[in-house]
């Protein structure tokens, strides 16, 4: 309560830019090595990223660059072989005692962690078993011990949000894949995150429903939600994106605004990119 | 409007009446095949050493009818411990500790590798190689001790005997079960912030019983049969021990392992009827392919049915693999 009406006094322009200000997610030198020896393969070679309270960042690059990568050592799917990610100031999947020394954290810690970042995945993952309303419920319930009568009105209202309010009694494999996305997106955002990673979310669509998926997109970066989308949208990145990075062979070749990355880049691996895309 | 679509769909306006290709095989196999069951059905019945007045008196007798009801005990108390056993050993067998991982292995490897009747002959031994069972510290004190031969009867023996060696089975199928779901329901349970045994329990394997049920439901038959062997350990009271006694006294025993093939028939068609309906619910039909698009009114759903059933949902979601070889334990 205080935290608001700090926030209104302060004036509500200048309030959102201090909050802008502030990073949310802060990669610094992050390597990622799959596998050991002769096949390991070297996917991301020390990427620095700051992405910034109630921000939308999209990530772009040529499939095999590690941008995908990148969004699941965010969010621990992933172990990070070097370097370091916080997300809200706080070290991911390992804590720093006095001495300097490196602590794994508990796989218990770790699931804290992850609760809160949302995810959405290119293939949506809902839960076959389950309605579309119980798999919003499903995390909420479980994992923050909520009671279902709360968890049901909650998922509820977050799948109105989504515009499925007629749809809640449906399995996933009774919806088109758009509004199977949808309520991929309606679950994640039910743990309340304060950051939602989106892994091509367009990706597995068929052409006439993506425009649903990305409009929804749209609403949640409104609502101030910060984000890291990777997608191959350049409308989308260009339309919403306060920041965009291109990725190609696991480092940043290139960030900026939409301007000056999309519409004026300055490296030829991201017109090179770009041109394809386009 | 639909309707005169649909009839030009019915009504082919140049239907082919052509002959069919002449199958003189078909007709031969089937009449040597028709004279042979007849050849052995006169051969059963003709026969007085059958005895099946005998047969029919003792069917019904009291001891073979509690020798059913043990057997029924055995198989489905060994199965019921079997598959809590079974999915221990399977996450156990996933699992990051090598240890753990080592132990299922092992286990099953020994009780798959050695025949289930020198099993059950070693667990009605065991009083006499360990005489008193103790709980304590290896090689330190012991809390409590107690004689083996109070605790561990000959029922206790038989059910664990049999149990202990069907887990070993059943972990093979629990594990190709857990394998066969998509990575990707583990990950997006994970990136909710779900726990391993939350994941395990909510999303992976009520979609791994599609897989786990069907041949769960063979071994459940399998182990109907399995339970004759429990005069290993030796327990006397099921249908085979009991059946064989009468038959040893009565100096008939073939009308008595007629009895004895008739219940185990019985049972295992009972058993099959509910194998057949189980194998509907959790889907064998290969022929569904996952799709993205929308199941409508109309759509595959609703042709069939009114309503499709869960297992139907998730097969059709295509996060389960449609491999059959994965049901095969070797």
């Amino acid at each position: 309560m205080s935290d608001a009406s700090a926030a209104s006094s302060a004036g509500d322009a200048s309030a959102a830019t201090a909050t802008r200000g502030e990073a949310m997610v802060e990669v610094r030198e992050v390597h990622k090595v799959f596998g050991q020896g002769e096949g390991a393969t070297h996917v991301l070679r020390g990427v620095d990223l700051t992405v910034g309270r109630g921000s939308v960042t999209v990530v772009l690059g040529p499939s095999g660059s590690g941008k995908s990568t990148l969004l699941r050592c965010i969010n621990e799917l992933e172990d990070i072989t070097g370097g370091s990610i916080r997300v809200d100031g706080e070290l991911m999947g390992y804590r720093l005692d006095d001495k300097g020394v490196l602590h794994r954290l508990h796989p218990k810690v770790v699931a804290q962690q992850r609760s809160r970042i949302g995810m959405v995945f290119q293939r949506f993952h809902l839960f076959p078993h389950m309605t579309a309303l119980e798999n919003v419920m499903e995390a909420p319930v479980q994992v923050r011990g909520m009671s279902k009568a709360v968890a049901r009105r909650r998922a509820l209202e977050l799948l109105d949000r989504v515009g499925l309010s007629d749809r809640v009694n449906r399995y996933p494999a009774q919806l088109s894949g758009g509004q199977q996305q949808r309520v991929a997106i309606a679950r994640a955002l039910a743990m309340d995150p304060e950051l939602m990673l989106f892994d091509e979310p367009t990706s597995a669509l068929d052409p006439e429903l993506v425009g649903e998926v990305l409009a929804v997109m749209k609403d949640l970066a409104r609502s101030g939600m910060t984000m890291i989308v990777v997608t191959h949208e350049i409308g989308f990145a260009r339309e919403v994106a306060d920041h965009v990075v291109f990725i190609d062979e696991g480092v940043i070749v290139e960030e900026g605004t939409p301007a000056e990355v999309i519409d004026a880049p300055q490296e030829v691996r991201t017109r090179d990119f770009l041109s394809h895309v386009l | 409007m639909s309707a005169p679509s649909q009839d030009t769909h019915d009504v082919v306006p140049n239907p082919i009446h052509a002959r069919p290709v002449p199958r003189p095989g078909r007709w031969v196999s089937a009449v040597v095949l028709l004279v042979l069951a007849a050849m052995a059905v006169n051969a059963l019945i003709t026969n007085p050493r059958f005895r099946w007045d005998l047969v029919w008196l003792y069917l019904r007798d009291v001891v073979v009818i509690r020798g059913v009801m043990w057997t029924l005990v055995l198989t489905f108390g060994s199965m019921v411990i079997a598959i809590a056993l079974a999915v221990a050993l399977a996450v156990m067998r996933r699992s990051d500790n090598p240890v753990m991982r080592s132990f299922s292995w092992f286990y099953i490897w020994f009780f798959r590798g050695t025949p289930i009747y020198t099993q059950l002959v070693f667990w009605g031994l065991l009083s006499v190689l360990y005489p008193r069972l103790s709980l304590g510290i290896p090689f330190g004190p012991e809390f409590f001790t107690f004689t083996t031969r109070d605790v561990i009867t000959a029922f206790w023996a038989a059910l664990f005997g049999l149990a202990l060696n069907e887990a070993a089975y059943l972990a093979e199928i629990v594990r190709a079960g857990l394998t066969s779901v998509d990575t990707g329901q583990t990950e997006a349970a994970k990136a909710l912030g779900m726990k391993d045994r939350t994941i395990l329990r909510r999303v992976v394997l009520p979609q791994a019983m599609r897989v786990i049920v069907p041949p769960t439901g063979n071994e459940t038959i399998s182990m109907l049969k399995t339970t004759s062997l429990v005069l290993a350990v030796p327990f006397t009271l099921d249908l085979t021990y009991a059946t064989n006694a009468i038959g040893n006294r009565t100096f008939q025993p073939i009308p008595l392992l007629m009895i004895a093939a008739l219940w185990y028939l019985l049972i295992t068609s009972i058993l099959m009827i509910g194998q057949h309906f189980l194998e509907r619910y959790y889907g064998r039909g290969f022929g569904t392919t996952p799709s993205g698009g929308g199941g409508g009114p109309g759509g595959r759903f609703g042709r069939r049915r009114r309503k499709p059933s869960k297992q139907d949902l998730i097969r059709a979601s295509g996060t389960t693999r449609q491999d059959p070889f994965l049901e095969v334990t070797p």
